[in-house]
């Protein structure tokens, strides 16, 4: 399934806005893209090992938070995960 | 249901005004009780840049009976390459003078109300309550979230648009059944993660695409029409010109506008997100002005910070060797303030940290309150972080 890098997390993942991975949940394709890219973890997840609360997950169009299965809900190859973090620019 | 007073109530068109808004009254979701609620609305747009731009230029355009303008930034010449709103002879004005005269030279009838100051906890509340929508046009966290928090106390509706590099967002947060920004982060994400325009880069054209959105959200909130975005959160990648779409949903745990909201009032939105008031670091002083070593200034960049680094020596030194810092030679420093932003935290380096140790104790005399000097200057640099490089 294809993951969307957003802006201010591509230089951690080779400057790519998308990333192919095989998984199965959206959990394990969380893993599998920070397995590869190690400076993505921590800007992904706490030291503990949650999402952090200022980056949001989206399988397709439904933020995962919402969903009943969450990060173990299952994923088909067509799938998408974005990755949509806060920005803030407007003025300056 | 639309925004503002009832229909009783609302103004009348004046014959000037039947002419100018012509096109506006032949659309039946405008027509004259429509443009009649324009020209009741009250509308504050946080912010007179890139975002604020187009959104009040299109706002006076569509006649939006009073508009409330806050920004105490003054004009500069970066800001051109996207904040249309002001002119090469605006440079060194105030933003909300050189904003106030373009909107009024737009549309002479409608009345802007300046707010010249900083918006905080202090004054939030105070200011947002005389209007009925909110446009957040602002470029950082604390105040999106100040803003969010005051629309959301006092419910009144707030237009979002946030741009970076060339993705912009949009959505409208704060109405009544719909989310609201802390629904979508309940967090702000570390200080330094997130560039802000200035350290990142912006497409110049992006605000004046999501502002522009911005400006028809207020608008359908106040005429009542269409659909606008509460729920739906618009991603603009303006590289591919793709738009998309995700789901917003109110969460019903948010501390503020869910069901046991443990929010009553504003909070200090600085330490919210994280910013301390005073540098971390303890910095020894010399002539005060604080210094860093460049063991702290590796140490942040390997942090994530952005650092805001000025370069005082002379073009063929940054050509054989440097940090990536904005090059100002010394002897310009004086004429080129306008380019050095008072607002951030100025990190003076040179060769050895005498120039930049000058340049720093001038700029604390031209007021600016946050400078750190690099000690040792790029050849400490090179000797104690980077030996590969260049040294002369």
């Amino acid at each position: 399934m294809k993951i969307f890098i957003p802006t201010p997390l591509r230089q951690f993942a080779d400057g790519k806005d998308a990333v192919e991975v095989a998984a199965v949940t959206v959990a394990s394709a969380l893993a599998e893209l920070t397995s590869t890219h190690a400076d993505l973890r921590k800007h992904l997840f706490t030291p503990e090992g949650k999402v952090r609360a200022f980056v949001n997950l989206y399988l397709n169009d439904e933020d995962v938070r919402y969903l009943p299965e969450k990060e173990a809900t299952a994923v088909k190859e067509s799938d998408t995960l974005s990755i949509i973090p806060s920005i803030a620019g407007g003025r300056g | 249901m639309a925004i503002g007073i009832d229909s009783a109530a609302l103004p009348e068109l004046t014959t000037n005004e039947l002419a100018r808004y012509s096109r506006h009254l032949i659309l039946p979701e405008v027509g004259t009780e429509g443009q009649r609620r324009l020209k009741a609305a009250k509308v504050l747009c946080v912010g007179t840049g890139g975002l604020g731009a187009p959104l009040t230029f299109y706002l006076a355009a569509a006649g939006i009976g009073t508009l409330g303008l806050v920004d105490f930034d003054v004009v500069d010449e970066s800001n051109l390459q996207r904040q249309i709103i002001h002119s090469t002879a605006d440079v060194g004005r105030k933003k909300i003078d050189s904003a106030a005269d373009k909107i009024l030279a737009l549309n002479p009838a409608l009345n802007v109300v300046k707010h010249e100051t900083l918006l905080s906890s202090a004054n939030a509340i105070e200011i947002i309550k005389d209007y009925d929508i909110v446009a957040d046009g602002t470029d950082n966290f604390p105040t999106r979230y100040l803003v969010n928090d005051a629309c959301v106390l006092l419910g009144k509706p707030n237009a979002y648009g946030s741009i970076f590099r060339f993705e912009g967002q949009a959505s409208v947060f704060a109405t009544e059944q719909g989310p609201c920004y802390r629904c979508l982060y309940p967090e702000p994400p570390p200080p330094g993660l997130v560039p802000s325009c200035a350290e990142g880069g912006v497409l110049g054209i992006l605000p004046g695409l999501v502002g522009v959105i911005q400006a028809t959200e207020v608008i359908k909130l106040i005429l009542g029409k269409g659909e606008t975005l509460a729920g739906r959160l618009l991603l603009v990648d303006s590289l591919s010109m793709r738009f998309r779409e995700l789901k917003l949903r109110k969460n019903p745990d948010c501390p503020i506008c869910g069901m046991n909201r443990t929010i009553q009032k504003l909070i200090d939105y600085q330490q919210f997100c994280g910013i301390a008031p005073e540098p971390k670091e303890e910095h020894a002083l010399k002539n005060g002005v604080p210094q860093i070593t460049v063991r702290e200034l590796k140490a942040r960049y390997d942090r994530g910070e952005e650092v805001y680094l000025i370069d005082v020596r002379e073009p063929f030194e940054f050509a054989i060797a440097n940090l990536g810092g904005k090059l100002i030679p010394q002897n310009e420093v004086p004429n080129r303030l306008a380019e050095i932003d008072r607002n951030r935290e100025v990190v003076v380096h040179c060769k050895a940290g005498g120039r930049s140790q000058k340049i720093s104790e001038y700029l604390k005399q031209q007021g600016y309150e946050r400078v750190v000097n690099v000690t040792g200057g790029i050849l400490a640099w090179a000797d104690q972080i980077d030996p590969a490089m260049r040294k002369y």
